[in-house]
Protein backbone atom coordinates (compact mmCIF):
# COMPACT_ATOMS: atom_id res chain seq x y z
CA UNK A 1 0.00 0.00 0.00
CA UNK A 2 1.93 3.16 -1.21
CA UNK A 3 0.42 6.70 0.79
CA UNK A 4 1.78 9.26 -0.92
CA UNK A 5 0.58 13.34 -0.05
CA UNK A 6 1.31 16.27 1.97
CA UNK A 7 2.65 16.93 5.38
CA UNK A 8 0.89 18.18 8.03
CA UNK A 9 3.26 18.88 11.39
CA UNK A 10 1.95 18.93 14.49
CA UNK A 11 3.77 19.09 18.43
CA UNK A 12 4.05 17.32 21.36
CA UNK A 13 1.32 15.75 23.82
CA UNK A 14 -1.60 16.56 21.22
CA UNK A 15 -4.60 15.47 22.99
CA UNK A 16 -7.92 14.33 21.66
CA UNK A 17 -9.70 17.02 22.62
CA UNK A 18 -7.92 19.40 20.46
CA UNK A 19 -8.34 16.82 17.65
CA UNK A 20 -12.36 16.43 17.58
CA UNK A 21 -13.59 18.86 20.44
CA UNK A 22 -16.14 17.42 23.32
CA UNK A 23 -18.65 19.41 22.28
CA UNK A 24 -19.16 17.41 19.36
CA UNK A 25 -18.64 14.08 20.99
CA UNK A 26 -22.24 12.94 21.20
CA UNK A 27 -24.21 15.25 18.39
CA UNK A 28 -22.27 14.72 15.51
CA UNK A 29 -22.35 11.69 13.95
CA UNK A 30 -22.29 11.74 9.64
CA UNK A 31 -19.12 11.02 8.75
CA UNK A 32 -18.96 14.20 6.45
CA UNK A 33 -19.66 16.69 9.33
CA UNK A 34 -16.90 14.47 11.75
CA UNK A 35 -14.34 15.41 9.00
CA UNK A 36 -15.35 19.17 9.07
CA UNK A 37 -14.30 19.05 12.47
CA UNK A 38 -10.81 17.55 12.15
CA UNK A 39 -8.11 18.81 14.46
CA UNK A 40 -10.47 22.21 14.73
CA UNK A 41 -8.75 23.62 17.91
CA UNK A 42 -5.51 22.23 16.74
CA UNK A 43 -5.38 24.34 13.33
CA UNK A 44 -8.25 25.59 11.71
CA UNK A 45 -7.17 25.44 8.32
CA UNK A 46 -6.62 21.46 8.42
CA UNK A 47 -9.80 20.52 7.63
CA UNK A 48 -10.52 22.56 4.55
CA UNK A 49 -6.61 22.50 3.19
CA UNK A 50 -6.46 18.66 3.56
CA UNK A 51 -6.17 16.22 1.01
CA UNK A 52 -7.29 12.31 0.68
CA UNK A 53 -3.75 10.76 1.45
CA UNK A 54 -1.80 13.73 2.99
CA UNK A 55 0.03 12.71 6.00
CA UNK A 56 -0.17 13.57 9.61
CA UNK A 57 2.68 14.12 11.70
CA UNK A 58 2.64 14.55 15.52
CA UNK A 59 5.15 14.47 18.39
CA UNK A 60 5.63 12.55 21.71
CA UNK A 61 2.27 10.85 23.01
CA UNK A 62 -0.40 11.66 19.94
CA UNK A 63 -3.84 11.49 20.79
CA UNK A 64 -3.54 11.38 24.56
CA UNK A 65 -7.04 11.80 26.78
CA UNK A 66 -10.10 10.40 26.06
CA UNK A 67 -10.72 7.00 24.74
CA UNK A 68 -13.24 9.00 21.87
CA UNK A 69 -12.48 7.35 18.51
CA UNK A 70 -13.82 10.01 16.59
CA UNK A 71 -10.18 11.90 17.18
CA UNK A 72 -9.20 8.98 15.34
CA UNK A 73 -12.10 8.59 12.50
CA UNK A 74 -12.00 12.71 11.93
CA UNK A 75 -8.51 11.61 10.28
CA UNK A 76 -9.82 8.34 8.26
CA UNK A 77 -13.23 10.09 6.91
CA UNK A 78 -11.28 13.31 5.69
CA UNK A 79 -9.34 10.36 3.70
CA UNK A 80 -6.03 10.91 5.79
CA UNK A 81 -3.06 8.44 4.48
CA UNK A 82 -1.45 8.03 8.10
CA UNK A 83 -0.26 9.51 11.02
CA UNK A 84 3.55 9.38 11.43
CA UNK A 85 4.57 10.04 15.22
CA UNK A 86 7.00 9.52 17.86
CA UNK A 87 4.62 8.27 20.20
CA UNK A 88 0.46 7.42 20.61
CA UNK A 89 -1.74 7.26 23.49
CA UNK A 90 -2.72 3.90 23.32
CA UNK A 91 -6.28 4.04 23.13
CA UNK A 92 -5.41 6.09 20.12
CA UNK A 93 -3.67 3.59 18.99
CA UNK A 94 -5.82 1.16 18.55
CA UNK A 95 -8.69 2.83 17.61
CA UNK A 96 -6.85 4.19 14.39
CA UNK A 97 -5.58 0.69 13.24
CA UNK A 98 -9.23 0.00 13.81
CA UNK A 99 -10.57 2.24 12.04
CA UNK A 100 -7.94 1.43 9.14
CA UNK A 101 -5.76 4.20 9.53
CA UNK A 102 -2.15 3.42 9.45
CA UNK A 103 -0.40 4.59 12.79
CA UNK A 104 3.21 4.77 12.36
CA UNK A 105 6.03 4.91 14.84
CA UNK A 106 8.90 6.63 13.17
CA UNK A 107 11.32 9.56 15.38
CA UNK A 108 13.62 9.33 12.97
CA UNK A 109 11.18 10.53 10.27
CA UNK A 110 9.08 12.40 12.36
CA UNK A 111 12.44 14.81 13.07
CA UNK A 112 12.99 14.88 9.77
CA UNK A 113 10.10 15.42 7.22
CA UNK A 114 8.21 19.38 7.20
CA UNK A 115 5.62 21.02 7.14
CA UNK A 116 3.99 20.84 3.62
CA UNK A 117 6.56 19.22 2.04
CA UNK A 118 5.51 15.59 -0.18
CA UNK A 119 6.10 12.75 1.34
CA UNK A 120 5.72 8.94 0.84
CA UNK A 121 4.85 5.94 2.71
CA UNK A 122 5.56 2.11 1.40
CA UNK A 123 3.65 0.38 4.15
CA UNK A 124 4.92 -2.83 2.74
CA UNK A 125 8.70 -2.23 2.50
CA UNK A 126 8.06 -0.33 5.67
CA UNK A 127 9.85 3.19 4.37
CA UNK A 128 8.48 7.09 4.60
CA UNK A 129 10.82 8.93 1.86
CA UNK A 130 11.41 12.96 1.58
CA UNK A 131 13.31 15.23 0.82
CA UNK A 132 15.55 14.29 3.82
CA UNK A 133 15.78 11.03 2.78
CA UNK A 134 14.41 7.21 3.38
CA UNK A 135 13.49 6.02 6.80
CA UNK A 136 12.63 2.62 7.83
CA UNK A 137 9.75 2.29 10.15
CA UNK A 138 9.59 -0.87 12.69
CA UNK A 139 7.17 -3.87 11.20
CA UNK A 140 3.65 -3.74 11.39
CA UNK A 141 2.06 -6.52 12.58
CA UNK A 142 0.72 -9.14 10.13
CA UNK A 143 -2.78 -8.27 12.03
CA UNK A 144 -2.12 -4.86 11.98
CA UNK A 145 -1.11 -4.68 8.16
CA UNK A 146 -4.42 -6.66 7.11
CA UNK A 147 -6.73 -4.83 9.43
CA UNK A 148 -5.41 -1.44 7.58
CA UNK A 149 -5.52 -2.74 4.10
CA UNK A 150 -8.85 -4.14 4.95
CA UNK A 151 -10.06 -0.95 5.53
CA UNK A 152 -10.60 -1.44 9.45
CA UNK A 153 -11.31 -4.04 12.01
CA UNK A 154 -15.28 -4.26 11.33
CA UNK A 155 -14.47 -5.01 7.47
CA UNK A 156 -11.95 -7.37 8.02
CA UNK A 157 -14.05 -9.26 10.94
CA UNK A 158 -16.64 -9.60 7.87
CA UNK A 159 -14.71 -10.65 5.97
CA UNK A 160 -13.01 -13.62 7.92
CA UNK A 161 -16.46 -14.74 9.11
CA UNK A 162 -18.24 -14.18 5.62
CA UNK A 163 -20.66 -11.68 6.38
CA UNK A 164 -21.51 -8.29 4.82
CA UNK A 165 -20.04 -4.81 5.80
CA UNK A 166 -22.36 -3.28 8.17
CA UNK A 167 -24.73 -0.73 5.68
CA UNK A 168 -23.02 2.51 6.30
CA UNK A 169 -19.80 1.12 7.12
CA UNK A 170 -17.68 1.79 3.64
CA UNK A 171 -18.82 5.04 3.17
CA UNK A 172 -17.40 6.24 6.24
CA UNK A 173 -14.10 4.07 5.54
CA UNK A 174 -13.64 5.65 2.36
CA UNK A 175 -13.30 8.51 3.77
CA UNK A 176 -15.53 11.32 2.12
CA UNK A 177 -12.60 13.57 0.59
CA UNK B 1 17.28 -12.13 26.93
CA UNK B 2 14.54 -13.28 29.96
CA UNK B 3 11.30 -12.11 29.46
CA UNK B 4 8.50 -9.74 30.92
CA UNK B 5 5.65 -10.72 32.49
CA UNK B 6 3.94 -9.22 29.92
CA UNK B 7 5.68 -10.88 27.17
CA UNK B 8 5.06 -14.04 28.92
CA UNK B 9 1.36 -14.07 29.38
CA UNK B 10 0.46 -12.15 26.13
CA UNK B 11 3.09 -15.16 24.72
CA UNK B 12 0.97 -18.25 26.23
CA UNK B 13 -2.16 -15.98 25.41
CA UNK B 14 -1.15 -16.17 21.69
CA UNK B 15 0.10 -19.62 21.27
CA UNK B 16 3.47 -18.90 20.51
CA UNK B 17 6.67 -19.66 22.13
CA UNK B 18 7.71 -15.52 23.18
CA UNK B 19 6.66 -12.45 22.31
CA UNK B 20 8.89 -9.30 22.82
CA UNK B 21 7.86 -5.65 23.51
CA UNK B 22 6.45 -3.91 20.62
CA UNK B 23 5.27 -6.53 18.64
CA UNK B 24 1.89 -7.52 17.84
CA UNK B 25 0.13 -10.47 18.78
CA UNK B 26 -3.32 -12.28 18.27
CA UNK B 27 -3.85 -13.07 21.72
CA UNK B 28 -6.83 -14.91 23.05
CA UNK B 29 -8.61 -14.07 26.35
CA UNK B 30 -9.08 -16.16 29.03
CA UNK B 31 -12.05 -14.03 29.86
CA UNK B 32 -13.86 -11.30 28.59
CA UNK B 33 -15.54 -8.13 30.71
CA UNK B 34 -18.59 -6.34 29.99
CA UNK B 35 -21.36 -4.78 32.35
CA UNK B 36 -24.73 -2.43 31.19
CA UNK B 37 -22.49 -1.62 28.14
CA UNK B 38 -23.27 -5.79 27.01
CA UNK B 39 -26.11 -4.32 25.31
CA UNK B 40 -24.09 -2.02 23.42
CA UNK B 41 -21.59 -3.89 22.19
CA UNK B 42 -24.36 -6.76 21.44
CA UNK B 43 -25.84 -4.24 18.56
CA UNK B 44 -22.32 -3.54 16.72
CA UNK B 45 -21.98 -7.64 17.12
CA UNK B 46 -25.36 -8.18 15.19
CA UNK B 47 -24.32 -5.58 12.98
CA UNK B 48 -21.21 -7.61 12.17
CA UNK B 49 -23.54 -10.36 10.75
CA UNK B 50 -23.07 -12.46 14.13
CA UNK B 51 -25.67 -14.30 16.42
CA UNK B 52 -23.65 -16.77 18.41
CA UNK B 53 -20.80 -15.80 20.99
CA UNK B 54 -17.77 -18.38 20.18
CA UNK B 55 -16.84 -18.80 23.55
CA UNK B 56 -19.39 -17.53 25.91
CA UNK B 57 -18.19 -19.47 28.78
CA UNK B 58 -15.36 -16.75 28.67
CA UNK B 59 -17.72 -13.94 29.15
CA UNK B 60 -18.10 -12.19 32.25
CA UNK B 61 -21.29 -9.85 32.55
CA UNK B 62 -22.38 -7.71 35.74
CA UNK B 63 -25.23 -5.15 35.88
CA UNK B 64 -23.10 -2.27 38.21
CA UNK B 65 -22.57 0.87 36.18
CA UNK B 66 -26.49 2.17 36.60
CA UNK B 67 -27.55 -0.55 39.22
CA UNK B 68 -30.71 -0.65 40.12
CA UNK B 69 -31.53 1.28 37.22
CA UNK B 70 -32.81 5.04 37.92
CA UNK B 71 -34.65 5.29 35.04
CA UNK B 72 -36.56 3.56 32.36
CA UNK B 73 -34.19 3.57 29.59
CA UNK B 74 -31.32 2.19 31.91
CA UNK B 75 -33.97 -0.61 32.85
CA UNK B 76 -34.42 -1.36 29.14
CA UNK B 77 -30.96 -1.49 28.45
CA UNK B 78 -30.73 -3.88 31.48
CA UNK B 79 -33.46 -5.86 30.37
CA UNK B 80 -31.62 -6.32 26.83
CA UNK B 81 -28.47 -7.08 28.66
CA UNK B 82 -30.48 -10.16 30.23
CA UNK B 83 -31.92 -11.22 27.36
CA UNK B 84 -28.67 -11.53 25.35
CA UNK B 85 -27.52 -13.70 29.01
CA UNK B 86 -30.32 -15.91 28.06
CA UNK B 87 -29.89 -16.16 24.45
CA UNK B 88 -25.98 -16.60 24.27
CA UNK B 89 -25.74 -19.24 27.93
CA UNK B 90 -23.40 -16.71 29.64
CA UNK B 91 -23.02 -18.40 33.00
CA UNK B 92 -20.60 -15.84 34.72
CA UNK B 93 -23.66 -13.17 34.75
CA UNK B 94 -23.92 -10.78 37.82
CA UNK B 95 -27.12 -9.55 38.81
CA UNK B 96 -28.41 -5.59 39.71
CA UNK B 97 -26.53 -5.84 43.90
CA UNK B 98 -24.04 -8.26 43.50
CA UNK B 99 -21.20 -5.07 42.92
CA UNK B 100 -18.82 -4.15 41.00
CA UNK B 101 -17.58 -5.72 37.84
CA UNK B 102 -13.88 -5.45 38.95
CA UNK B 103 -14.47 -6.48 43.15
CA UNK B 104 -17.09 -9.36 41.91
CA UNK B 105 -15.27 -11.10 39.26
CA UNK B 106 -12.43 -11.11 41.82
CA UNK B 107 -14.54 -12.71 44.58
CA UNK B 108 -15.66 -14.84 42.42
CA UNK B 109 -12.86 -16.47 41.92
CA UNK B 110 -12.99 -16.09 37.35
CA UNK B 111 -9.41 -13.91 38.08
CA UNK B 112 -6.84 -16.05 38.65
CA UNK B 113 -2.77 -15.69 38.07
CA UNK B 114 -1.25 -15.71 34.57
CA UNK B 115 -4.66 -15.32 33.12
CA UNK B 116 -5.55 -13.08 30.26
CA UNK B 117 -8.78 -10.32 31.08
CA UNK B 118 -9.88 -8.30 28.42
CA UNK B 119 -12.63 -6.04 29.42
CA UNK B 120 -15.13 -3.19 28.05
CA UNK B 121 -14.41 -1.17 30.90
CA UNK B 122 -10.96 0.93 31.32
CA UNK B 123 -10.28 0.03 34.69
CA UNK B 124 -10.04 -3.56 33.68
CA UNK B 125 -6.03 -3.10 34.72
CA UNK B 126 -7.50 -3.97 38.28
CA UNK B 127 -7.08 -7.50 37.48
CA UNK B 128 -2.89 -7.52 37.76
CA UNK B 129 -3.38 -7.64 41.71
CA UNK B 130 -3.89 -11.32 41.59
CA UNK B 131 -1.35 -11.65 38.84
CA UNK B 132 -3.25 -11.48 35.65
CA UNK B 133 -2.54 -9.70 32.57
CA UNK B 134 -5.75 -7.24 32.60
CA UNK B 135 -6.11 -4.76 29.73
CA UNK B 136 -9.78 -2.21 29.09
CA UNK B 137 -10.68 -2.78 25.28
CA UNK B 138 -13.38 -0.57 23.36
CA UNK B 139 -16.80 -1.77 22.70
CA UNK B 140 -16.15 -2.75 19.14
CA UNK B 141 -13.07 -4.89 20.31
CA UNK B 142 -15.35 -6.71 22.39
CA UNK B 143 -17.74 -7.46 19.78
CA UNK B 144 -14.92 -8.80 17.80
CA UNK B 145 -13.27 -10.81 20.78
CA UNK B 146 -16.87 -12.29 21.01
CA UNK B 147 -17.58 -13.23 17.56
CA UNK B 148 -13.31 -14.58 17.17
CA UNK B 149 -12.54 -15.43 20.43
CA UNK B 150 -9.76 -13.20 19.50
CA UNK B 151 -7.97 -9.79 19.54
CA UNK B 152 -4.63 -8.09 18.35
CA UNK B 153 -2.59 -6.63 21.06
CA UNK B 154 0.52 -4.82 21.16
CA UNK B 155 2.98 -6.77 23.48
CA UNK B 156 4.02 -3.61 25.69
CA UNK B 157 7.14 -2.45 27.07
CA UNK B 158 7.18 -3.00 30.78
CA UNK B 159 8.29 -0.03 33.62
CA UNK B 160 9.10 -1.07 37.13
CA UNK B 161 8.17 0.56 40.39
CA UNK B 162 10.02 -0.39 43.25
CA UNK B 163 8.69 0.81 46.76
CA UNK B 164 11.15 0.15 49.76
CA UNK B 165 10.71 0.43 53.22
CA UNK B 166 7.81 0.39 56.00
CA UNK B 167 4.49 2.34 55.42
CA UNK B 168 4.24 5.07 57.47
CA UNK B 169 1.20 5.15 59.63
CA UNK B 170 -2.01 6.09 58.17
CA UNK B 171 -0.35 6.16 54.52
CA UNK B 172 -2.33 3.68 52.18
CA UNK B 173 -1.42 2.45 48.76
CA UNK B 174 -4.31 4.87 47.76
CA UNK B 175 -1.73 7.70 48.94
CA UNK B 176 1.24 5.85 47.18
CA UNK B 177 -0.73 5.76 43.84
CA UNK B 178 -1.99 9.60 43.77
CA UNK B 179 2.06 10.38 44.65
CA UNK B 180 3.02 8.00 41.57
CA UNK B 181 0.83 9.53 39.30
CA UNK B 182 1.28 13.20 40.41
CA UNK B 183 4.92 12.60 39.59
CA UNK B 184 4.85 10.26 36.53
CA UNK B 185 1.61 12.75 35.13
CA UNK B 186 -1.33 11.00 33.15
CA UNK B 187 1.01 9.95 30.32
CA UNK B 188 3.50 8.59 32.85
CA UNK B 189 3.02 4.64 32.16
CA UNK B 190 1.51 5.10 28.69
CA UNK B 191 1.16 2.01 26.76
CA UNK B 192 3.37 0.48 29.60
CA UNK B 193 2.99 -2.60 31.44
CA UNK B 194 3.19 -1.43 34.91
CA UNK B 195 5.00 -3.98 37.44
CA UNK B 196 4.96 -3.38 41.16
CA UNK B 197 7.63 -4.50 43.49
CA UNK B 198 9.73 -4.60 46.75
CA UNK B 199 9.49 -5.07 50.20
CA UNK B 200 6.64 -2.42 50.80
CA UNK B 201 4.24 -3.63 47.90
CA UNK B 202 4.84 -7.19 49.75
CA UNK B 203 3.85 -6.38 52.94
CA UNK B 204 0.51 -4.96 51.86
CA UNK B 205 -2.89 -6.70 52.56
CA UNK B 206 -4.75 -8.23 49.52
CA UNK B 207 -7.63 -5.66 49.74
CA UNK B 208 -4.64 -2.66 49.33
CA UNK B 209 -3.00 -4.19 46.35
CA UNK B 210 -6.07 -4.37 44.06
CA UNK B 211 -6.16 0.05 44.56
CA UNK B 212 -2.39 -0.01 42.59
CA UNK B 213 -2.81 -1.62 39.36
CA UNK B 214 -6.32 -0.27 39.20
CA UNK B 215 -5.42 3.02 39.49
CA UNK B 216 -2.78 2.77 36.74
CA UNK B 217 -5.37 3.60 34.38
CA UNK B 218 -5.31 7.17 35.28
CA UNK B 219 -1.52 6.99 33.98
CA UNK B 220 -2.16 5.55 30.62
CA UNK B 221 -1.19 1.98 31.55
CA UNK B 222 -2.21 -1.09 29.34
CA UNK B 223 -2.07 -3.39 32.08
CA UNK B 224 -0.66 -2.91 35.58
CA UNK B 225 0.82 -6.01 37.79
CA UNK B 226 1.89 -7.07 41.27
CA UNK B 227 3.67 -10.92 40.66
CA UNK B 228 1.90 -12.96 42.74
CA UNK B 229 3.21 -13.97 46.69
CA UNK B 230 1.81 -16.32 49.29
CA UNK B 231 -0.43 -13.46 50.09
CA UNK B 232 -2.23 -13.94 46.06
CA UNK B 233 -1.86 -17.35 46.06
CA UNK B 234 -3.40 -17.88 49.13
CA UNK B 235 -6.77 -15.33 48.28
CA UNK B 236 -7.17 -17.51 44.99
CA UNK B 237 -6.69 -20.11 46.46
CA UNK B 238 -9.89 -19.46 49.06
CA UNK B 239 -11.88 -18.42 46.25
CA UNK B 240 -11.12 -21.09 43.51
CA UNK B 241 -10.25 -25.13 42.97
CA UNK B 242 -9.47 -23.94 39.70
CA UNK B 243 -5.78 -24.42 38.08
CA UNK B 244 -3.90 -21.45 37.42
CA UNK B 245 -0.21 -20.90 36.66
CA UNK B 246 1.25 -17.83 38.37
CA UNK B 247 3.69 -15.99 35.51
CA UNK B 248 6.69 -13.96 36.54
CA UNK B 249 9.55 -11.61 34.89
CA UNK B 250 12.56 -13.00 34.55
CA UNK B 251 15.20 -11.84 36.39
CA UNK B 252 17.35 -10.33 33.40
CA UNK B 253 13.86 -9.23 31.68
CA UNK B 254 14.30 -5.96 29.98
CA UNK B 255 12.21 -3.03 31.71
CA UNK B 256 12.09 0.55 29.98
CA UNK B 257 12.35 1.83 33.21
CA UNK B 258 12.40 1.51 36.90
CA UNK B 259 11.14 4.38 39.42
CA UNK B 260 12.47 3.92 42.97
CA UNK B 261 10.49 4.77 46.29
CA UNK B 262 11.23 4.78 50.15
CA UNK B 263 7.75 3.87 51.78
CA UNK B 264 9.33 5.68 54.55
CA UNK B 265 8.86 9.32 52.50
CA UNK B 266 5.53 8.69 51.58
CA UNK B 267 2.69 10.64 53.16
CA UNK B 268 -1.11 11.23 52.49
CA UNK B 269 -1.83 12.90 49.58
CA UNK B 270 -5.29 14.32 47.16
CA UNK B 271 -5.98 14.42 43.96
CA UNK B 272 -7.40 17.70 43.53
CA UNK B 273 -9.96 19.17 40.51
CA UNK B 274 -9.84 18.37 37.94
CA UNK B 275 -7.14 16.04 37.16
CA UNK B 276 -5.91 12.57 38.52
CA UNK B 277 -1.92 13.89 38.68
CA UNK B 278 -2.89 17.13 40.17
CA UNK B 279 -1.91 16.12 43.47
CA UNK B 280 -0.60 17.62 46.95
CA UNK B 281 -0.31 16.33 50.19
CA UNK B 282 -3.34 16.54 52.38
CA UNK B 283 -1.95 19.51 54.10
CA UNK B 284 -2.06 21.83 51.34
CA UNK B 285 -6.23 21.35 50.79
CA UNK B 286 -7.31 20.84 54.40
CA UNK B 287 -9.57 22.90 55.08
CA UNK B 288 -11.65 22.88 52.09
CA UNK B 289 -15.52 23.18 52.67
CA UNK B 290 -17.01 19.21 51.68
CA UNK B 291 -20.76 19.08 50.83
CA UNK B 292 -20.29 15.43 50.26
CA UNK B 293 -17.82 12.83 50.53
CA UNK B 294 -18.35 9.17 49.26
CA UNK B 295 -16.79 5.88 50.12
CA UNK B 296 -16.56 3.25 47.76
CA UNK B 297 -16.12 2.32 43.92
CA UNK B 298 -13.77 -0.74 42.89
CA UNK B 299 -10.69 1.83 44.01
CA UNK B 300 -11.51 1.76 47.36
CA UNK B 301 -14.75 0.04 48.53
CA UNK B 302 -13.71 -2.90 50.16
CA UNK B 303 -14.33 -4.37 53.35
CA UNK B 304 -10.24 -2.83 54.76
CA UNK B 305 -11.99 0.54 53.71
CA UNK B 306 -14.85 0.54 55.35
CA UNK B 307 -13.23 -0.66 58.16
CA UNK B 308 -10.86 2.63 58.41
CA UNK B 309 -13.95 4.62 58.08
CA UNK B 310 -15.65 3.09 60.77
CA UNK B 311 -12.28 3.71 62.97
CA UNK B 312 -12.83 7.30 61.92
CA UNK B 313 -16.32 7.99 62.91
CA UNK B 314 -16.66 6.23 65.83
CA UNK B 315 -18.66 8.13 68.61
CA UNK B 316 -18.18 10.95 65.99
CA UNK B 317 -21.34 12.61 64.10
CA UNK B 318 -21.11 13.57 60.40
CA UNK B 319 -20.88 17.50 59.80
CA UNK B 320 -24.65 19.49 59.74
CA UNK B 321 -24.67 20.46 56.09
CA UNK B 322 -22.14 17.83 54.41
CA UNK B 323 -23.50 13.83 53.35
CA UNK B 324 -21.54 10.81 53.79
CA UNK B 325 -22.42 8.35 51.24
CA UNK B 326 -21.04 4.98 51.54
CA UNK B 327 -21.48 2.24 48.62
CA UNK B 328 -19.78 -1.16 49.40
CA UNK B 329 -18.14 -2.41 46.15
CA UNK B 330 -19.85 -5.90 46.04
CA UNK B 331 -22.99 -7.91 48.12
CA UNK B 332 -20.16 -9.54 49.78
CA UNK B 333 -18.23 -6.83 51.37
CA UNK B 334 -21.47 -5.45 52.36
CA UNK B 335 -22.83 -9.04 54.14
CA UNK B 336 -19.00 -8.70 55.70
CA UNK B 337 -19.20 -5.28 57.10
CA UNK B 338 -22.67 -6.12 58.82
CA UNK B 339 -20.67 -8.88 60.68
CA UNK B 340 -18.34 -6.75 61.31
CA UNK B 341 -20.67 -4.10 62.69
CA UNK B 342 -19.08 -1.34 60.74
CA UNK B 343 -22.17 -0.75 58.92
CA UNK B 344 -23.88 -0.01 62.13
CA UNK B 345 -20.82 2.11 63.49
CA UNK B 346 -20.97 3.78 60.20
CA UNK B 347 -25.07 4.52 59.83
CA UNK B 348 -24.89 5.82 63.99
CA UNK B 349 -22.06 8.16 62.67
CA UNK B 350 -24.62 9.44 59.82
CA UNK B 351 -23.72 7.87 57.03
CA UNK B 352 -26.13 6.83 54.41
CA UNK B 353 -25.65 3.35 52.63
CA UNK B 354 -26.42 2.85 48.79
CA UNK B 355 -26.63 -0.89 47.12
CA UNK B 356 -23.02 -2.27 45.96
CA UNK B 357 -22.32 -0.92 42.46
CA UNK B 358 -20.58 2.17 41.01
CA UNK B 359 -23.06 4.68 42.66
CA UNK B 360 -21.78 7.99 41.65
CA UNK B 361 -18.52 7.36 40.80
CA UNK B 362 -19.55 7.78 37.03
CA UNK B 363 -22.78 10.26 37.29
CA UNK B 364 -25.10 7.77 36.87
CA UNK B 365 -27.03 8.25 40.18
CA UNK B 366 -27.06 7.84 43.94
CA UNK B 367 -24.91 10.91 44.99
CA UNK B 368 -24.84 13.40 41.66
CA UNK B 369 -23.71 17.07 42.93
CA UNK B 370 -24.87 20.37 42.25
CA UNK B 371 -23.12 23.08 40.80
CA UNK B 372 -20.78 24.76 43.18
CA UNK B 373 -20.46 21.57 45.19
CA UNK B 374 -17.14 19.77 46.06
CA UNK B 375 -16.96 16.11 47.09
CA UNK B 376 -13.97 13.96 48.97
CA UNK B 377 -14.23 10.78 47.40
CA UNK B 378 -12.45 7.33 47.57
CA UNK B 379 -12.56 6.84 43.83
CA UNK B 380 -9.71 6.89 41.14
CA UNK B 381 -11.00 9.66 38.68
CA UNK B 382 -12.22 13.23 39.52
CA UNK B 383 -12.52 14.63 35.56
CA UNK B 384 -14.67 17.68 35.67
CA UNK B 385 -18.27 16.30 34.94
CA UNK B 386 -17.80 13.11 35.94
CA UNK B 387 -20.37 13.02 39.33
CA UNK B 388 -22.98 14.59 36.51
CA UNK B 389 -22.05 18.26 36.87
CA UNK B 390 -19.27 20.17 35.82
CA UNK B 391 -19.81 22.36 37.95
CA UNK B 392 -18.77 20.60 40.62
CA UNK B 393 -15.50 19.42 41.88
CA UNK B 394 -14.37 15.99 43.61
CA UNK B 395 -10.92 15.47 45.34
CA UNK B 396 -9.83 11.84 45.43
CA UNK B 397 -8.44 10.78 48.89
CA UNK B 398 -7.82 7.57 50.70
CA UNK B 399 -11.03 6.07 52.87
CA UNK B 400 -9.97 7.66 56.08
CA UNK B 401 -9.23 11.13 54.60
CA UNK B 402 -13.16 10.83 53.23
CA UNK B 403 -14.45 9.75 56.58
CA UNK B 404 -12.22 12.64 58.59
CA UNK B 405 -14.02 15.02 55.90
CA UNK B 406 -17.70 13.97 56.56
CA UNK B 407 -17.36 14.52 60.20
CA UNK B 408 -15.33 17.90 59.83
CA UNK B 409 -16.88 18.79 56.87
CA UNK B 410 -13.94 19.88 55.48
CA UNK B 411 -11.18 18.26 53.90
CA UNK B 412 -9.25 16.64 56.91
CA UNK B 413 -6.90 13.78 57.70
CA UNK B 414 -8.36 11.57 60.88
CA UNK B 415 -5.58 13.09 63.31
CA UNK B 416 -7.19 16.65 62.93
CA UNK B 417 -10.73 15.30 64.90
S1 LIG C 1 -16.68 2.06 40.41
FE1 LIG C 1 -16.27 3.75 39.01
S2 LIG C 1 -14.25 3.35 38.15
FE2 LIG C 1 -14.98 1.43 39.08
S3 LIG C 1 -15.95 0.31 37.41
FE3 LIG C 1 -17.56 1.51 38.43
S4 LIG C 1 -17.66 3.45 37.28
FE4 LIG C 1 -15.72 2.45 36.72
Amino acid sequence: MLIRGRVWKYGDSINTDVMFPGKYTYTVTDPVEIARHALEDLDPAFAAGARPGDIVVGGQNWGCGSSREQAAACLKYLGIGAVVANSFARIYYRNAINLGLPAITCPEAVAALQHGEMAEIDLERRMIRSAAGEFTFPPLSPTVLAIIEAGGLIPMLCRKLGTQVPEGYSKWSEGGG
Amino acid sequence: MGQTFAEKVLARAAGVPSTVAGEVVDARPDLALSHDNTAAIWRIFKGIGQSRVKYPERLAITLDHASPPPTPKHAQNHAEVRQFVAEQGVRHFFEVGRGICHQVLSEEGLVRPGMLILGADSHSTHYGALGAFGAGVGRTEMAAVWATGELWLRVPETVQVVVEGTWPAGVTAKDFALRLIGDLGADGGLYSSIEFTGSAIRALSMESRFVLPNMMAEMGAKNAVILPDEVTLAWVRARTGEPFTPVYSDPDARFAAVYRYDARTLETYVACPHTVDNVVPLSAVAGRRVHQAFLGTCTNGRLEDLAAAAQVVTGRRVATGTRFLVIPASSQVYMDALRHGYVATLMEAGAVFGPPGCGPCMGNHLGILAPGEVCISSANRNFRGRMGQPEAEIYLANPAVVAASAIKGIIAGPNDL
